[in-house]
């Protein structure tokens, strides 16, 4: 304890009230730059977030390396067939491990912390964790893209980058919500990781990521063409597979042929509908 | 400066066994002062902070601080407010610096106030030779003072504290009780949860005693304890009695003339509290004693504490309250309630 000891008195508010998106900016890159500072400190979580799908990668790809030539669509081989699948089952297992630092802040009170200050919106809450889980998938699909093409399984090219930078925003905002959703739903982080464990291999294995709808039963191939991961594997494998336009078809369902522009389309739409879906839960619990 | 009225508040439900934790409490904390609230575990005093810092809503009542009308503004109510809880809520994996400037930017302060204001926290509660290491390597004391430091870092007009000092060592218990009587001094209101009677003996210009979810009692601690009257005496036949024993004693003291009252105090080994009109009665005790061949172990005289105010409110100690709920708390259930 010091002697001199400095004015603690209450000052009076400040006059003028800043904006309210110059706060948010403010809160929410506060709270991101706290997610990256455990990251810098614990980057084991990068690391083996990194690693693991290039194991998938190469595993996978070597396990068909000698499948028959035009036995994909379009003739590819399926190591290029892969890559875009590893790409955003990559985002989606990151961005569904989102509520687990929410989760543990709830359950040591690390929650309340932010909950007791002002605020200006707790949606800077899951903003920062969408910024950071889109950071940290877009280092890993540079990771799984720069690994594809030393493999030989070619590059998206500049439009292509741009189109999974976006694909890849639509599906982790998405998922995201869906994750702190469960966050402040489900009683405990047990559970929590329970159903994580539980909707990760299914939707994996129930999309297009490892295998072309023409490949699967009837009721897979339904399952496959309405999981929201195709919707993001066709357009990337579009841009994988050369020249690509937002008109191309890229997906063709039992219920129709969709071009990347409808996938793009779908896949915000399902950002929004979840993003408000959940948004009455976190007001209940965030208010 | 902080009104709380007739706050009602009941957990439970389906699953567990409902526990009406407030029960139409209403307070009143003046502007300056250091109020304490003081209860044993379970009382209540928890909820109601929570409900005053919008951490909790309330099934009935209303919380005002500073005018404000903390439910229909409670955005407005934080940034009057610091919170310090029950359990210092830090992350590991920052150092105390970055938990700070953490702090600062969720109440917008900007660059050169947060770096000042952290500087000046860090002098203020000495915390300079750790404050840059990771908070996992703190002590209890060190992350209690952290904690502090965070509620006061945007200056609040009114701090609130949740039994601020419990398991802390000696020095850190010193520098908090220090940074809080300056406080007040400069004009800070303090409230403060506490189930230490010292501790709200030596601290609070006004004191709330709690039970049940219900204030029991109110005022300064002298007028508190001096409107009580008589003198204590704390009573031991033997160095172990039995509950028989301390109920036979108790019987036959209780017909003494000068006694008030007589309450076996389990928390402390079936001793006897007595409240005596005057230091007189002592002498007609011990011959009672000697009359009956029991013998007397220790036997104390002193003025009122609080314990005797609980005492007098409620007819147990604050230690055998104590007792009495901490076979019953599902602590399990708790978290779980806390948890947002």
């Amino acid at each position: 304890m010091t002697s001199a000891s400095p004015s603690i008195a209450p000052v009076p508010a400040l006059s003028g009230e800043p904006s309210a998106l110059a706060e948010i900016t403010q809160e929410t890159l506060a709270l991101t730059r706290r997610l990256f500072v455990q990251l810098a400190r614990r980057p084991s979580t990068l690391v083996a977030g990194v690693l693991q799908p290039l194991i998938w990668l190469v595993l996978f790809g070597a396990l068909f390396a000698n499948a028959p030539e035009g036995l994909l669509p379009g003739g590819i081989s399926y190591g290029r067939f892969l890559g875009a699948g590893v790409i955003v089952f990559t985002a989606f297992s990151a961005a569904l491990n989102a509520g687990l630092p929410v989760m543990f802040d709830r359950e040591f009170g690390f929650l309340n912390r932010l909950l007791v200050a002002p605020l200006r919106s707790r949606s800077s809450i899951v903003f920062a964790s969408v910024l950071y889980i889109t950071s940290l998938s877009l280092v890993q699909s540079l990771a799984i893209m720069a690994t594809a093409a030393l493999l030989g399984y070619g590059w998206p090219g500049g439009a292509g980058l741009l189109l999974v930078l976006v694909t890849l925003l639509l599906l982790v905002f998405a998922v995201t919500a869906l994750s702190l959703g469960l966050a402040f739903a489900l009683p405990g982080h047990i559970e929590l990781i329970a159903v994580i464990f539980v909707a990760n291999l299914p939707l994996l294995f129930a999309s297009t990521a490892l295998a072309p709808i023409s490949f699967m039963p009837t009721w897979l191939g339904w399952l496959a063409a309405l999981n929201p991961l195709t919707f993001a594997i066709e357009p990337i494998r579009a841009a994988y597979a050369g020249s690509f336009h937002l008109t191309d078809v890229v997906l063709v369902a039992p219920y129709g042929s969709l071009n990347a522009a409808t996938c793009l389309a779908i896949l915000a739409g399902l950002a929004a509908g979840l993003f408000l879906l959940i948004r009455p839960m976190l007001d209940r619990k965030l208010t | 400066m902080i009104e709380l009225q007739h706050l009602s508040k009941r957990f439970g439900g389906r699953k567990v066994e409902p526990v009406q934790a407030l029960d139409d409490l209403s307070l009143s904390v003046p502007a300056g002062s250091l109020y304490g609230l003081l209860g044993p575990n379970g009382a209540g005093k928890t909820t109601a902070l929570r409900i005053l810092c919008t951490l909790l809503a309330p099934d009935a009542g209303q919380v005002h601080v500073a005018g404000v009308d903390g439910l229909a503004e409670p955005r407005s109510v934080r940034r009057l407010l610091g919170y310090v809880a029950q359990d210092a809520a830090i992350d590991k994996i920052l150092s105390g610096r970055e938990l700070l400037h953490l702090q600062a930017a969720l109440h917008h302060m900007g660059a050169a106030d947060r770096l000042a204001r952290t500087a000046e926290l860090i002098e203020l509660l000495a915390m300079g030779t750790w404050i840059d290491r990771r908070c996992g390597s703190y002590s209890g004391g060190m992350r209690r003072r952290l904690d502090l430091a965070a509620g006061l870092l945007h200056r609040p007009r009114v701090l609130v504290l949740d039994e601020p000092t419990v398991g802390l060592d000696i020095e850190s218990r010193a520098t908090i009780w220090q940074v809080l009587q300056q406080l007040r001094d400069q004009g800070t209101t303090v409230l403060l949860s506490s189930h230490y009677l010292e501790e709200v003996d030596a601290l609070a210009d006004r004191l709330a005693i709690i039970d049940g979810g219900r204030v029991i009692a109110e005022g300064t601690p002298s007028s508190l304890k001096g409107a009580l009257g008589g003198d204590r005496v704390t009573l031991r036949v033997r160095e172990f009695s039995d509950e028989q024993e301390a109920f036979r004693v108790r019987d036959l003291l209780q017909a003494c003339r000068g006694v008030r009252q007589v309450v076996v105090n389990r928390a402390q080994g079936y001793s006897l509290n007595l409240v005596v009109e005057d230091s007189g009665v002592v002498e007609i005790l011990r011959r009672q004693l000697a009359e009956a061949h029991l013998p007397v172990f220790a036997l104390a005289q002193s003025r009122p504490s609080l314990d005797d105010v609980y005492l007098q409110a409620t007819g147990r100690t604050l230690s055998d309250a104590e007792l009495s709920v901490a076979g019953r708390r599902d602590l399990k259930e708790e978290r779980k309630q806390s948890m947002r």
